[in-house]
């Protein structure tokens, strides 16, 4: 593959991430933290910034080394990477935002096995250069934050009446109980890809 | 295709049963049993019956491609009826428009509309509505003739969760039992002297509106003999062994909203089997659920859920009790 690329395919390497592959809404990737911590903004936003930072140093650092990763154990060399970054970012979190870091729970080790970090690596880092990795990543990444950020905003102030734990409804507000909960998550997720889905249709 | 050309198979004899027709034959069934509810239960009644149907009806012209053509068919006016009919009178009207528009976007519309759903539309509003607002659900006021007030929250402002207008409520008879083993008189529950939902309370309508459907054909007489068999077999065992501990099937039958859930909610054609002995088997495993939940779950009444699960397991029923074609 050529390493000069014009600034225009950069650019429509960084946007599909945000829009047009974007990783929830149309690939469908990385389902699990966008089920279990979409429940609060602040949640959606930790989980959503710890993926961006793993997934830009992994990206990084597969495309950098990928003509010496032996193709035999390139999964596994993927995963050492990726875990390296997760660590720094569990204990990143641990240390600056202990709250959140508490609340995300099990969920910030399993940033490990999120496919979409996996399937960057695979399906574009290991192929490209590295500044165009490092773009795909930023827009996959970003992508990813937005998407969980938009679930999350709509699940708190739904099911707990407040954004980014400030009250926006006062006292009597009624929660709904079942937007905090699992299903609350699957039926976000699924109304807001309609919405998008419904959008492209238009454009097309 | 033209309205009046009608495709159908031989023999060609004029039997005027469209979907439409047996729709509103239900619609009729159950005004009885709305005139119980208003009965005991007065403007608060009305009030959440009329909030749950709007909700039906608008989301249905709402949502339908042909704008407004699937209204006719009676299906949206008989889910809004039959979510009224678990709700209790002091459920916030918003909260009751709200179950309206999910049972019928989420349980019917979604799902590419009537005839292609595979829960109850309303019981996918009532359970929606369980799991969102469980506390505003499971309060029941007390039928006290009081006609022309509203009820407990019934007033609440949307989104809020309202002052209620009075602080007497009471525990269903289900919950008394499971919770205080105090079993209420079978005389109260026949004739719906009880706490409850506006169509749980009086069983004894809903017997003759079952006897009535029954005889019309609408409703497969297979679902609630094998809901009720399912149900009465076992705690009549379990009563036997030790009838100081658990209820008796009686007051199994009366209490809740099983005769509601097995006369009206079981037997929609759309999400229950289609053959005889898929019926059966339908009817069996709601009634062993439903009893499992009563007598040893965590919650006092389980009729919804039992339903919900044995219309997943629909489609698995019918590909196992599929009939044999002739000459196999």
């Amino acid at each position: 593959m050529s390493e000069q690329v014009s600034s225009g395919q950069n650019m429509a390497v960084f946007l599909k991430g945000l829009w047009e592959e974007n990783p929830i809404f149309v690939i469908v990737l990385g389902m699990c933290p966008t089920m279990a911590v979409t429940n609060t903004a602040i949640n959606s936003l930790a989980m959503g910034m710890s993926t961006l930072v793993v997934l830009l140093g992994s990206s990084t650092l597969v495309s950098l080394f990928r003509k010496v990763i032996p193709d035999q154990v390139r999964i596994t060399t993927y995963i050492v990477i990726i875990a390296t970054f997760v660590t720094v970012i569990d204990f990143l979190l641990a240390a600056l935002v202990p709250d959140v870091h508490k609340e995300l729970g099990a969920f910030i080790p399993l940033i490990v096995v999120n496919c979409l970090i996996l399937g960057r690596a695979e399906a574009f880092a290991a192929r490209n250069p590295v500044g165009l990795s490092f773009l795909d990543a930023l827009g996959m990444g970003l992508g990813f934050t937005l998407a969980l950020l938009s679930i999350g905003i709509i699940r708190e102030v739904l099911g707990s009446g407040s954004l980014f734990t400030i009250s926006l409804f006062g006292k009597g507000f009624e929660p709904w109980v079942i937007m905090v909960l699992p299903p609350g998550g699957f039926l976000t997720l699924g109304f807001l890809m309609l919405g998008v889905n419904r959008l492209k249709k238009k454009k097309a | 295709m033209s309205e009046r050309l009608s495709i159908s198979t031989s023999p060609f004899l004029h039997a005027p049963s469209t979907t439409p027709r047996i729709m509103w034959e239900v619609v009729f069934s159950l005004i009885p049993v709305f005139g119980a509810a208003f009965y005991y239960f007065g403007l608060s009644a009305v009030l959440v019956s009329l909030a749950a149907i709007a909700g039906c009806l608008i989301t249905e012209w709402w949502l339908d491609p042909r704008h407004g053509e699937a209204l006719k068919d009676g299906s949206a006016m008989i889910t809004g009826m039959l979510l009224a009919l678990c709700l209790p009178p002091g459920f916030p009207l918003w909260m009751s428009f709200l179950g309206g528009m999910v049972a019928i976007g989420l349980g019917k519309i979604i799902w590419g509309g009537l005839g292609q759903n595979i829960f109850n539309p309303a019981l996918v509003g009532r359970a929606f509505l369980q799991s969102a607002f469980p506390t505003a659900i499971t309060t029941w006021d007390l039928p006290d003739g009081r006609y022309l007030s509203p009820r407990g929250t019934n007033l609440a402002l949307p989104l809020w969760q309202g002052t209620p207008v009075d602080a007497v409520t009471t525990a269903t008879p289900l919950a008394k039992m499971k919770f205080d083993h105090d079993p209420t008189r079978l005389w109260d529950m026949l004739i719906g002297n009880t706490g409850g939902s506006l169509g749980e309370t009086c069983a004894l309508i809903l017997i003759l509106a079952g006897i009535y459907l029954i005889a019309r054909k609408i409703v497969n007489w297979r679902i609630p003999v094998a809901i009720l068999l399912a149900v009465v077999l076992p705690t009549l065992v379990l009563y036997l062994i030790d009838p100081q501990k658990y209820p008796s099937p009686a007051f199994m039958v009366l209490a809740g909203g099983l005769l509601l859930g097995a006369i009206y909610m079981a037997t929609d054609m759309v999400t229950s089997p289609l053959t005889p002995k898929g019926l059966w088997v339908f009817g069996i495993g709601i009634g062993i659920i439903v009893v499992l939940i009563r007598v040893w779950g965590g919650l006092p009444e389980g009729v919804m859920y039992a339903i919900l699960l044995m219309n997943a397991a629909t489609p698995l029923i019918n590909r196992a009790t599929r009939n044999r074609v002739y000459g196999h």
